[in-house]
């Protein structure tokens, strides 16, 4: 030990090590055994293909062609189907129309909150402390959603303080997952990854989702990064449903198929049917009159 | 404790390449954790792009491209900061038209100070009539299925680079560099998986025989981040890293995440092409190369470098879809509205 500089003891002692800095002993072990790193071994995929999905698509659904594609989704093996709306000031007859869950959007930007939802991140944190302890007397859960995580088209970066603060109020509000949404599509697996590390000192990893969008092909190298962090939580729509409102004629959601081929190929469980998503994909597709967005599909489907 | 520090030291070494002790441990702590990430893998600094989308790309898209098009995609590609561009292939005009035009392409471009113009040579003949036409770098390929290459290239892998055995003598007489190119290393339409083993072996034939570069394509864009860290971690046992390449096919929307993945692992050189050219032959109405210019958004957001400038590079894109008259497949592209 003679030879050790003094400025580096205090890391000598292994215990401290594994203490402080967990990832450089699994990064020792995997270099050893030449792993990349631990994936987790299953991953809830959270379809928003008929809720996300369609609200920003141009053509209207009818009603019918919806549930028929919900009902084919539930015949995936998806666990997480979202068909519900964000609650607005009109959640009562949404949930006594039976809703079993409902969701709520902060905002991680002062100005898309403005834009959006027409009040500032602290009005619509009062808001929504009301809504919940409602649900919670109802016994229903609350999922929230952090839009502008990556980036905000107005305020442009949003830095990742932000973006624990409002996730960390919504968990503490009594939301059981929060979703991390990248809603213009600009982060890439840098921004996602300082992100997460922030809201992951907050909030413990199995109550976090990831929502990415694919506007700049990023979707799937982000939710990589998120998935080697630890997330198992990923949200996504069929046929990649939901252009961007941002950047017209560009793409928003990704691909439920993609991501679920990418996870598949790492072997996490799932529980998901990719065949059946394609199906399901295909079907929206032919109603809507479009082309899917989802890569898999194109490269399997016969059109 | 003092053999935990031993091995913390050699490991990082061989990350940062110096031999300090504690400003490496601690410069690589601090760098890990402000980037985040739990199994922290230091990504390089710079990345090569090795455009491709002026042979691999055009090579497969169904329109002939005049070639004073072609000569100025590549001077747009140049201008755009690409430090390699693949300017055309010598392959018989037969079996590619869209490569006939290899010598006035060849001959009509400017060739930008300090950016390479590899060609595609898949034998002898090709070579001389490349360098004829001022090649000053040739590139070559291997597959990693059998079955691939018997249908591909009509021979085994083996004759085929015996074949380029040839070609490399050659090259070395005249001091031409040449890159190698294997094919299916995450699978094969034909045989399905491909074993990682197989790669690193034809990999390690290439090098062996001289080629500076290999570059490891997934050519039906089958392959997922774990296929790829996978096929990686044999091939960089027989081939330094620094020497190797990843060419990923976006036909599953796979490409960015295995390229993320191999950066992870050390890859520094990364094949694409220009507005996502080049469709998949193996899946109608699929695409194939995975698009530039979603590949530098990636980087540059990863603070990497590149020496691209990422709206130069859109303008080619924009310039060569409008010829084509198809829809730009880079993502990055359709949300800047350069179509």
């Amino acid at each position: 030990m003679g030879n050790i500089p003094s400025a580096v003891k205090h890391c000598l002692s292994y215990e401290t090590l594994a203490q402080d800095y967990p990832w450089l002993v699994r990064w020792l072990q995997e270099e050893k055994y030449g792993a990349i790193c631990e994936f987790p071994k299953t991953v809830k995929v959270v379809e928003v293909g008929p809720r996300d999905g369609l609200q920003n698509e141009k053509e209207m659904v009818p009603t019918g062609v919806k549930i028929q594609l919900i009902n084919m989704l539930s015949e995936t093996g998806l666990s997480v189907i979202e068909a519900t709306s964000f609650v607005s000031s009109k959640w009562v007859p949404q949930i006594e129309a039976g809703a079993t869950e409902v969701a709520i959007l902060g905002s991680a930007s002062e100005t898309f909150s403005k834009k959006n939802i027409n009040c500032s991140i602290e009005e619509s944190m009062l808001r929504f402390k009301e809504l919940i302890s409602s649900a919670k007397q109802a016994g229903i859960p609350v999922r929230g959603y952090v839009s502008c995580a990556l980036g905000c088209p107005y305020e442009g970066r949003i830095e990742p303080e932000k973006v624990t603060e409002v996730a960390k109020r919504l968990y503490d509000l009594g939301c059981y997952e929060v979703s991390l949404g990248d809603t213009t599509g600009e982060g890439t697996p840098k921004s996602m990854a300082m992100m997460l590390q922030s809201v992951m000192k907050e909030i413990p990893t199995s109550a976090l989702a990831v929502h990415c969008h694919d506007t700049y092909g990023q979707a799937l190298a982000n939710i990589l990064i998120a998935l080697q962090m630890g997330i198992s939580v990923v949200d996504s729509s069929v046929a990649g449903l939901g252009g961007c409102p941002y950047a017209p004629g560009a793409s928003g959601n990704v691909s439920t198929e993609d991501v679920v081929y990418m996870l598949h190929g790492l072997g996490i469980e799932t529980g998901v049917n990719l065949s059946k998503v394609i199906d399901a994909g295909e079907f929206i597709c032919q109603a809507l009159n479009r082309r899917t967005n989802s890569k898999v599909a194109q490269a399997t489907v016969k059109s | 404790m003092a053999t935990i520090m031993r091995f913390v030291n050699s490991s990082l070494r061989s990350r940062m390449g110096h031999p300090s002790i504690a400003l490496s441990c601690s410069a690589s702590v601090a760098r890990a954790v402000s980037f985040g990430v739990a199994a922290a893998k230091p990504l390089p600094a710079k990345v090569k792009i090795v455009e491709v989308g002026p042979r691999d790309g055009l090579q497969n898209e169904k329109a002939v491209v005049p070639a004073e098009v072609k000569i100025q995609l590549i001077d747009m590609l140049a201008e755009a900061g690409l430090p390699v561009i693949e300017a055309t292939s010598f392959v018989s005009p037969k079996w590619v038209p869209q490569m006939a035009d290899q010598v006035e392409v060849m001959q009509g471009i400017h060739k930008k100070p300090g950016v390479n113009y590899p060609v595609l040579t898949p034998n002898l003949k090709g070579f001389q009539a490349a360098v004829k036409a001022g090649a000053q770098e040739v590139a070559i390929f291997g597959a990693a299925s059998e079955l691939f290459s018997k249908k591909n290239i009509n021979c085994s892998v083996e004759e085929s680079l015996q074949r380029f055995e040839e070609v490399m003598k050659a090259a070395k007489e005249q001091g031409v560099p040449v890159r190698g190119y294997v094919s299916c290393v995450l699978g094969c339409p034909y045989e399905g998986k491909v074993s990682p083993e197989k790669v690193a072996q034809v990999a390690k034939r290439l090098y062996a025989m001289g080629c500076y570069e290999i570059s490891l394509g997934d050519t039906i864009g089958v392959g997922t981040p774990g296929g790829m860290s996978e096929m990686l971690e044999a091939v960089r046992k027989e081939v330094p890293v620094d020497a190797l390449a990843v060419h990923c096919h976006d036909t599953y929307g796979q490409a960015l995440a295995n390229i993320l993945v191999a950066l992870q692992m050390g890859i520094s050189v990364v094949d694409s092409s220009i507005a996502g050219l080049g469709g998949c032959p193996y899946a109608q109405g699929a695409s194939g190369n995975v698009a530039t210019e979603d590949v530098v958004y990636m980087l540059h957001g990863l603070g990497i470098q590149t020496g691209v400038d990422l709206h130069k590079l859109m303008d080619a894109g924009a310039f060569i879809c409008q010829f084509l008259n198809r829809r730009t497949s880079s993502k990055v592209a359709q949300a800047s509205c350069k179509l």
